[in-house]
């Protein structure tokens, strides 16, 4: 039995113009994309802003609609089925967002903010509803007393805590995490990083990661997608993304990552700039003439490009 | 490197804020010289300074709510016994700045040549068409496709990476002898902030200009910088050359955020992670070395009462004597005698 799957996923936004305001043409933030989830492992989807990659996670917890394709999960198709259905899914796929600092409501005590998914779909009572709050909050390592604090009392990354606190409440089997860290410092954000890697453990926790950060995906994914206008344009293992990159785009990816060790520099000034130049000479290789990504083709088991 | 080659000289700097009527150092007694044709990076979290430092120095802050002392040499002249108009006449000329967000540091309602001109306009004598010409060679300098047809665009029509070209080529449209460049990459994407950095580098090359960088991203740092200036809590921490630095860092904060980046030498373990947080302006222990509260703590006698920056190795600053006594292994933990659970992280 798959445990969650992305079949043809669709989501255009259409463009009116003319006197009637007619569609004219479709923004195609995601266009036709597949992929599967499997259990407790950290699936990343990756690209530069605009690829359609938080479109993708936005989808999948239902907070966008899909234009067209599925998304299965527990044999379930979450664009087609009811409200009733919906809501009975929503426990079970949560989301992490970017900004802790806009993603908490200003006004709520942390303790309302964390109880908040347990009101809205478990009859608790108040002692068993505390007992939750406190056990979720002590499990993201903060302490009793800042319960009955506000968001703006706390740092970034304890916000960031509270956000992942408020996601695990309902005990989840997917967490979909949006640029979790990329609003944080270095040293907060190791913090964050090191705990989702050890509640993933614990809760037996699946992640779709979205990040364009490829050094922490490199760290957290075992499984990598890179998006490109809408488009997968490779797929595959960690070791197959970073270790054989086949697409144009992925190699130029990996290649800017700033790389900390000095002497590899004037590697790595060279490699940047072998690479625009195939990048420019060698287009039609990799893309259609209209500058559309070709479609998937298996290079191993586990390892898709798109190439001619 | 001689004296002669000194750019800027920052003695003693203070910068304190304004808080409920009392004023805080943002910036403590900051020495710092920036060498001809040289690029400094003043590295740090958010909220330890380095903007401020960056500020200071280009005279940006309301007079109303800081207090600078100390003096910023330029060139024979200190910058902050300068009048504003004097201070105009520098601004822009001499020294200019790179901002972090392309989208608000452009005028949104003029077109993008003009705002390249604008400097020359207040600082050279050249004709209308002169200045045209300059904007239009500017743009292809910064790499820019058709710059006859971008110098007559507005900053909406361009991508992220282009606006921020813009604001680069507004920068050097005089020749400056410094940039200071604050997160200068830190809003755009991978591809095209490897492409800024390489930019930059050229342009320090070609130009022979100095730059400070500003940034939090010590990938970006090791890519550009020739030398590193680590700030904690309003105090340069460790000064040294790029190369040396990342190699052999010293002082327990460096240690310890080079450690917590994930890179590909330390995959599959957990980062380390700095105990506590930063502490805010107004609750900050000004006694000792401040970073004394994010180590363990256990042994006093490692720090010292007063510390102060001092050279341990030529051309490698350090604070304080705790760094004799701070090791992060392979695992990413802390070596030696101190209790590994208190560096956990709360």
């Amino acid at each position: 039995m798959t445990f969650f799957k992305v079949n043809n996923l669709k989501v255009y936004y259409p463009i009116r113009g003319g006197i009637f305001r007619r569609v004219v043409n479709h923004v195609k933030a995601v266009d036709n994309i597949n992929f599967e989830l499997k259990r407790g492992e950290t699936y990343a989807l990756v690209g530069e802003s605009g690829c359609g990659k938080t479109t993708t996670g936005r989808t999948v917890v239902g907070l966008t609609k899909a234009t067209s394709g599925e998304v299965i999960f527990n044999n379930l198709d979450l664009t087609k089925c009811n409200r009733k259905q919906i809501r009975e899914t929503r426990r079970e796929i949560q989301m992490v967002f970017q900004d802790p600092y806009s993603s908490l409501n200003p006004k709520k005590t942390v303790y309302d903010i964390v109880a908040e998914p347990l009101r809205n779909f478990e009859n608790l009572s108040k002692s068993e509803e505390r007992e939750q709050v406190e056990y979720f909050m002590w499990k993201v390592g903060m302490s009793r007393d800042s319960l009955f604090k506000y968001p703006h009392q706390f740092s970034g990354g304890q916000r960031q805590r509270v956000g992942i606190a408020r996601a695990l409440t309902l005990k989840p089997k997917i967490i979909i995490a949006d640029e979790p860290v990329s609003a944080l410092d270095a040293s907060v954000q190791a913090q964050v990083l090191n705990f989702m890697q050890d509640i993933q453990e614990e809760f037996g926790l699946t992640y779709l990661f979205i990040s364009h950060d490829l050094g922490i995906v490199r760290h957290m994914c075992n499984r990598i997608g890179i998006m490109y206008k809408g488009k997968f344009v490779e797929e595959g293992t960690r070791e197959d993304i970073y270790e054989n990159p086949q697409h144009i785009y992925t190699r130029r990816l990996i290649a800017s990552i700033p790389e900390l060790d000095t002497d590899q520099h004037q590697n790595s000034e060279l490699l940047r700039k072998n690479i625009e130049e195939e990048y420019q000479k060698e287009n039609d290789k990799y893309f259609n003439e209209d500058g559309s990504v070709m479609d998937l083709k298996p290079v191993s088991d586990t390892h898709f490009a798109a190439l001619r | 490197m001689s004296n002669d080659d000194i750019l800027l000289q920052v003695e003693d700097l203070t910068t304190s804020f304004r808080i409920d009527d009392q004023y805080y150092p943002a910036n403590d007694h900051i020495n710092l010289d920036v060498y001809e044709n040289e690029i400094v990076a003043i590295v740090g979290e958010s909220g330890c300074g380095k903007s401020a430092f960056g500020h200071s120095i280009m005279g940006m802050h309301s007079q109303e709510q800081t207090k600078i002392s100390g003096k910023i040499h330029f060139k024979g002249a200190d910058l902050l016994s300068y009048s504003n108009t004097q201070l105009n006449k520098v601004r822009g000329k001499e020294i200019s700045m790179i901002f972090q967000d392309p989208l608000t540091a452009l005028n949104p309602l003029m077109i993008v040549g003009k705002q390249i001109e604008e400097g020359m306009k207040y600082h050279t004598k050249l004709s209308k068409n002169k200045r045209k010409q300059k904007a239009i060679e500017i743009l292809s300098e910064v790499k820019i496709p058709q710059p006859e047809r971008v110098y007559s665009q507005y900053p909406h029509e361009l991508s992220g990476g282009m606006r921020q070209r813009i604001v680069i080529a507004i920068a050097i449209a005089c020749e400056p002898s410094l940039i200071i460049a604050d997160e200068p990459t830190t809003a755009l994407d991978v591809t095209i902030q490897a492409r800024i950095i390489d930019l930059l580098k050229e342009l320090k090359r070609r130009m022979k200009t100095s730059i400070i960088l500003i940034t939090h991203d010590l990938g970006v740092v090791s890519e550009m910088a020739d030398r590193i200036a680590v700030m904690y809590t309003g105090e340069f921490v460790e000064i040294g050359e790029t190369k040396n630095f990342l190699k052999n860092p010293l002082h327990p904060y460096s240690k310890s955020l080079l450690h917590s980046l994930p890179s590909k030498n330390n995959q599959g373990e957990k980062l380390h992670v700095i105990k506590g947080v930063v502490p805010s302006l107004n609750h900050l222990q000004r006694q000792g070395c401040r970073f004394k509260p994010r180590m363990s703590g256990t042994d006093d006698s490692i720090h010292e009462e007063t510390p102060t920056l001092r050279e341990v190795e030529k051309g490698h600053w350090v604070r304080c004597t705790c760094y004799k006594h701070f090791q992060i292994d392979n695992h990413n933990q802390v070596v030696e005698g101190e209790k590994d659970d208190v560096f956990q992280g709360q």
